[in-house]
């Protein structure tokens, strides 16, 4: 019983991470129909710039709003430069544009920083806390718990109480009546893959040092089990995102408690599979209004 | 990605005729497609052949792999370009034809099986198991559209690599297994060059592949794969059966990539799960696009980039004379943030690819030389 409360607690706090990176995923599949492939490795990029940072000024909290800034640019930049023009020649385009920045991303990571793992230290203890006999979070958990689900908060004050935050429903939603009202599409555009890079850097920063440490292929898995998360709560859905994110950090923790780390991935594509086949839309999915 | 398979006017331009099933240069009955391809097909691989027999071994390796790789990149483009299914799991598949080949090989050499006939028996067994897997993932994929389909696909590639560290006593973890070369056999001489001869083999199975596909692709059921990525209600109001298209599609890609994969293990006898990482799916995509989607002899250029690939970034350390460290980071890293920014030019600027380019080339020579004898003599309209 007490392994099943440790493997609850550290499946919720691995749970809040993916959901904030599947929460990115969802901005903007809601933003512009497109699946950002190049998350991952938009996000290692920034926990890069984050840790680099950290070491020069020896300030952690530094080091996370320089990733975070640098997200938010690293989304805008692009969504500009890139993205939009991609669009006309069909959703495949988009796709291949993302890959291929992946393994820009990525190479050009390799070449500044080489392809060793470089140590990510934690700003918190990683040794789980005892409470009443059970092993549960550790500081660094609750600070990862905390970090990730006042973001997720955030973001739904930013669309659901802001002028900011309608507009960008909006232009999502109904881009032409919107830009007849005076919205201007392109620029919530921007603004949504801006939003959602960094919070795709913060998930990163956050996630990094539960890891083997900082290299530029770290976040592939975390991408695929994020974009299973994204799945499992339904692409549209922002709530489905975090719920999705939260139950598939959990499930994953008991496969990896119970059966070993070793069939984790192996759980990864058996739930994508299943969540896809028996439930396409995800589970949080109101009405098939796309289905041909 | 923009040809539409339903134009039908005579004067159609050259890259549309091309397309343009049982209607090639000729206007002949489909017979004659047939009879071209093998033309070509027999061409191209006696000239090969007569070029392996000048080249030193680890240039013959080279071509092998060149000849492997298009195995898998023709399949792929048919499946992406054609077809419109993006698949980034195609390193996985070929992962798939590879390590059927390793314990096909092993278990005969375990029961002292031999014979000339083990080697082509273990690559239908490859093509076989990989068309299965195909089977499985095309399955769910015609079910799925676009990015759906790729993030299912990207998990395959992620993941399957960890199957090998589950099943442990089967496949030997991230060692991976050895398996008994391909030998020549003894009538070509005591002293034949075994590189020359696992060139052949790759040659062999690259021909049979691109024959096949290049013979389906201008068939009706290449005609059914283009009416379904171009639009499905369509396709489905024309009679074509829109999920079997699609699930035969992968299951045809997949066999070609086990085909290649086999190919590609039995070229060093080893496999591991570290050759086929989730960068090689996304190399065979970037092939594919650069070359040209869609496209067959875009596939070939494909083939020889993913080469390229392998071999640039040492000729390229080696030759600079750099220091160490910035060397090793160069290593790979170089010509991959090259080839990934030519990718994205490429997709935004060129969709056609290499291929598209050297045709929209060639249809701008033929229109000069037609035009040139023009304003002296127009003897044939008159």
């Amino acid at each position: 019983m007490q392994r099943f409360w440790f493997l609850t607690f550290d499946g919720l706090a691995a749970g809040a991470v993916y959901a904030a990176f599947a929460l990115a995923l969802v901005l903007i599949w809601r933003a512009a129909r497109v699946v950002n492939f190049a998350q991952g490795a938009m996000a290692v990029a920034t926990a890069y710039v984050g840790y680099a940072v950290a070491s020069a000024t020896g300030s952690y909290w530094l080091g996370l709003a320089a990733a975070v800034l640098s997200g938010l640019a690293l989304g805008a930049l692009v969504e500009r430069v890139l993205m939009r023009f991609a669009g006309a020649g069909g959703p495949l385009n988009q796709v291949i544009v993302a890959l291929g920045l992946v393994l820009v991303i990525q190479a050009v990571l390799g070449m500044i920083f080489g392809n060793g793992y470089r140590p990510a230290p934690a700003p918190f203890d990683t040794d789980a806390l005892t409470i009443g006999g059970v092993a549960a979070l550790s500081p660094y958990d609750i600070w990862v718990l905390g970090a990730a689900l006042t973001v997720v908060a955030l973001l739904a004050v930013l669309f659901t109480r802001t002028p900011v935050g309608l507009r960008m429903r909006a232009a999502a939603f109904a881009p032409e009546v919107s830009r007849l009202l005076g919205v201007s599409v392109g620029r919530m555009l921007t603004l949504g893959w801006a939003l959602a890079a960094g919070v795709g850097a913060l998930a990163g920063m956050l996630v990094v040092p539960t890891g083997l440490g900082l290299h530029s292929h770290a976040m592939d898995l975390v991408f695929v089990v994020a974009f299973t998360a994204a799945v499992v709560g339904g692409l549209d859905s922002p709530v489905g995102a975090v719920v999705g994110g939260l139950l598939v950090g959990l499930i994953l923790s008991y496969v990896t408690g119970y059966l070993g780390p070793d069939t984790t991935p192996l759980a990864v594509l058996v739930l994508l599979l299943a969540v896809l086949l028996a439930r396409p839309g995800g589970l949080f999915s109101a009405a098939r209004a796309r289905h041909v | 990605m923009t040809a539409t398979p339903t134009e039908t006017t005579p004067a159609a331009p050259s890259p549309l005729r091309r397309l343009l099933p049982g209607a090639p240069p000729g206007g002949g009955p489909r017979g004659s497609t047939l009879l071209r391809h093998l033309a070509v097909a027999v061409l191209a691989g006696t000239l090969v052949v007569l070029v392996t027999n000048q080249l030193a071994p680890y240039q013959n390796l080279q071509v092998a792999r060149v000849c492997a790789f298009l195995c898998v990149t023709a399949g792929h483009t048919v499946l992406v370009g054609l077809n419109g299914q993006l698949s980034l799991g195609h390193g996985a598949l070929m992962a798939t034809g590879a390590y059927t080949v390793a314990l096909t090989q092993r278990g005969l050499d375990e029961r002292a099986v031999g014979g000339w006939w083990t080697l082509p028996a273990s690559l239908l067994a490859a093509v076989a198991v990989t068309a299965l897997g195909g089977l499985v993932v095309g399955l769910a994929a015609a079910r799925l559209r676009g990015p759906y389909l790729a993030g299912v696909t990207l998990a395959v590639a992620t993941l399957v690599p960890a199957v090998t560290t589950i099943f442990t006593g089967v496949f030997n973890g991230e060692q991976g297994l050895r398996f008994p070369a391909a030998t020549p056999p003894a009538a070509l001489g005591a002293y034949f060059q075994p590189e020359r001869w696992l060139a052949w083999i790759a040659l062999a199975a690259a021909l049979l592949t691109m024959l096949l596909l290049a013979n389906l692709v201008r068939s009706r059921f290449g005609r059914s794969l283009r009416a379904v990525r171009d639009d499905e209600v369509a396709a489905r109001l024309a009679g074509i059966p829109v999920a079997g298209t699609q699930v035969l599609a992968f299951v045809v890609s997949a066999g070609c990539a086990g085909l290649g994969g086999g190919v590609y293990a039995v070229l060093t006898a080893t496999v591991a799960p570290g050759k086929f990482p989730l960068d090689l799916s996304l190399f065979l995509l970037m092939a594919i696009v650069i070359g040209g989607l869609g496209s067959l002899a875009g596939a070939v250029w494909g083939a020889l980039l993913l080469v390229a690939l392998q071999d640039l970034p040492g000729l390229l350390t080696e030759h600079l004379s750099l220091s160490a460290g910035l060397a090793q980071r160069l290593e790979g890293n170089l010509a991959l943030a090259v080839f990934g920014l030519i990718l994205i030019v490429v997709m935004l600027a060129a969709p056609g690819g290499l291929q598209g380019g050297l045709r929209a080339v060639g249809a701008r020579l033929r229109g000069a030389v037609r035009r040139r004898p023009a304003p002296g003599g127009r003897s044939p309209d008159r």
